[in-house]
């Protein structure tokens, strides 16, 4: 992807651009009632006849009142710069100037996205590990047994196909009604989604080796565990860390939608939070942070890659 | 505790079974029997230690229920897979395509679109659901629109992939029939990206029944497998909620085997599908 960054801007722009000529019409409603009460005369003149009109007409018999689409507060599309805004606010303000702030209380303040971010990305990364490693072991008995093979293998992949995350709700709640702390809840969904996707790669990677490498091995006389540390782990890492960028992506949605039905913190609380109250601005800063979250862990599995393939020596 | 015992008996005893099945190599009975299996266990742990049905329903009442409950499951089947999922399933990858194919023709594109989808496709994008809701409403064409957003990045990276699969020799060859550009697109590129495309529709299959459950969750009528699931663990009825899974699960493999049908059908001159009919 040389020479791909000018493009690359020129389409986030044109996107940014459409973002910001979508919310005129998206919040021409709400704008236009609100400068009625301010005294605006508004053509047509009553809420209830604008009712019927459509939002581009209402924007072009309107023009002069418009101004507000980019600013309003409670707007059904807010403009990017509201987002950045109610960013900033959440976290480094709320934080250094907040009544609950750490500045002034000494913890996180539980109003900031730094707070629920850290929530979630804590049951992120507990699930994670959890699911990966028992993907992985799972994985090295597959490989090893023809009888879990046979039997587990076929209903891994079939779980691939189901919505497996239609079962969060459910474990949250009967882990939650028999005493187990949150964190633990969220992060067994968090496992629960990324484990599939490691035991699959994982397999594949394991067989990677072909016969000729295999019967090099057994030319050598090597043992059985020789076999493994020598060659079918090391064979195995690129599958391995393709199925972690999958996982951890996974285990990010688990506990998210984990969040949803028990409203204690995290990144889903606050969507959901947002969306009892109307408060969009607030939807759209925890999906942000979701998304930064989300690449910053893929980036981070990616770098993992790269170092552990370079002490490897593989040429990258 | 005999319940128990025997539990574990029985799992023993499918184990050497399958053991021993195993190594004459019966490819469809070993799977069939650990299922069974754990459904056996399953039911004799929680009859044998008293399990409370708050906690996990036996697999015998989740059967009753499902089977009592049917025409309500219906009503949830066709509201959140007929008209949710795959009214946005095919919307988005209808979508997909197109740009795929725009995307392929302009350089530009390529390069500027496909860094921002690759990045999109490992975002947690069922977050959107709330927006989407506040926008459509509660019905259906919320759910529809998560989908549409779910499905679209990972169909575009898949068939812009495939639509690059062709080799020099091919696209020489049909360049020596003088084809037009929409000739070597249809005869040539859309079919050599046929493997690609399916799987971006079988990755898309998944998402886009987790899409239109999860957006259940932020707001829906009162009907729809999500709903279901959120209500009836509002009232402590397990029984019900594995019945909406086992619903989702059914429709999930039966989507997801569907597709593979249509693969084997399509690219039947593809390696992966000519090795498995030996």
């Amino acid at each position: 992807m040389k020479g791909s960054v000018g493009p690359v801007l020129a389409i986030l722009a044109v996107l940014v651009a459409v973002w910001y000529a979508a919310a005129v019409p998206m919040n021409v409603k709400e704008v236009l009632t609100q400068a009625e009460r301010d005294g605006a005369v508004i053509e047509p003149g009553s809420a209830a006849e604008r009712r019927d009109v459509g939002r581009w007409a209402l924007v072009f018999s309107n023009v002069e009142n418009l101004g507000a689409t980019w600013s309003s507060e409670r707007s059904r599309l807010p403009a990017p710069h509201q987002v950045v805004a109610e960013l900033w606010k959440s976290t480094w303000v709320e934080e250094t100037t907040g009544r609950r702030g750490i500045v002034r209380s000494g913890s996180l303040s539980n109003r900031s996205l730094v707070y629920h971010g850290g929530v979630t990305l804590g049951a992120t990364a507990l699930g994670f590990v959890i699911g990966a490693l028992a993907g992985v072991l799972l994985a090295v008995g597959i490989v090893y047994s023809r009888v879990m093979d046979m039997s587990v293998m076929p209903w891994a992949i079939i779980s691939q196909t189901i919505p497996i995350v239609a079962l969060a709700p459910m474990i949250i709640v009967v882990l939650y009604s028999i005493g187990l702390p949150g964190l633990f809840a969220k992060a067994v969904i968090s496992a629960y989604l990324s484990f599939f996707p490691v035991v699959v790669g994982m397999v594949k990677g394991l067989r990677a080796p072909d016969h000729m490498q295999l019967d090099l091995m057994r030319t050598y006389s090597a043992s059985k565990s020789d076999t493994f540390w020598k060659l079918r782990l090391p064979a195995s890492v690129p599958y391995l860390f393709a199925s972690l960028k999958i996982g951890i992506a996974a285990s990010l949605v688990g506990a998210i939608v984990g969040e949803l039905p028990v409203q204690r913190g995290g990144l889903g609380a606050r969507m959901l939070g947002g969306s009892y109250y109307g408060q969009t601005e607030q939807i759209w800063a925890a999906l942000f942070v979701a998304a930064l979250m989300a690449a910053f862990l893929v980036w981070f599995i990616g770098w993992l890659e790269r170092r552990t393939l370079r002490a490897m020596g593989v040429q990258a | 505790m005999t319940l128990v015992i025997a539990a574990l008996v029985i799992w023993a005893a499918a184990w050497a079974l399958n053991v021993r099945l195993a190594a004459r190599g019966q490819g469809l009975l070993v799977p069939l029997i650990f299922g069974l299996t754990i459904i056996v266990v399953w039911q004799l742990l929680v009859r044998g230690l008293g399990v409370d049905k708050v906690i996990l329903p036996a697999p015998t009442e989740v059967a009753v229920t499902f089977w009592e409950n049917l025409p309500i499951l219906w009503a949830d089947f066709v509201q959140t897979i007929l008209k949710g999922a795959l009214g946005g399933y095919i919307m988005g990858v209808i979508a997909a395509l197109v740009v795929a194919v725009l995307v392929d023709r302009y350089g530009f594109l390529q390069r500027g679109l496909m860094p921002i989808a690759n990045f999109m496709a490992a975002l947690p994008i069922v977050g959107v659901a709330p927006i989407m809701v506040m926008w459509f409403g509660f019905d259906w064409q919320s759910k529809a629109a998560v989908v549409v957003i779910m499905v679209f990045f990972p169909m575009l990276v898949n068939t812009v992939a495939g639509l690059a699969d062709t080799t020099a020799m091919q696209r020489d060859l049909m360049r020596t029939y003088g084809a037009s550009y929409l000739q070597t697109l249809f005869r040539l590129r859309l079919p050599a990206a046929l493997p690609f495309i399916f799987n971006g529709l079988k990755i898309a299959a998944t998402l886009s029944l987790v899409g239109a459950i999860v957006a259940e969750f932020f707001g829906s009528p009162t009907v729809g497998l999500g709903f279901r699931i959120n209500a009836s663990l509002g009232q402590l009825s397990l029984d019900m909620v594995w019945a909406v899974i086992v619903v989702a699960a059914l429709a999930g493999s039966l989507f997801y085997g569907l597709l593979t049908l249509a693969e084997r059908a399509l690219t039947f001159w593809h390696p992966s599908q000519r090795s498995q009919r030996h």
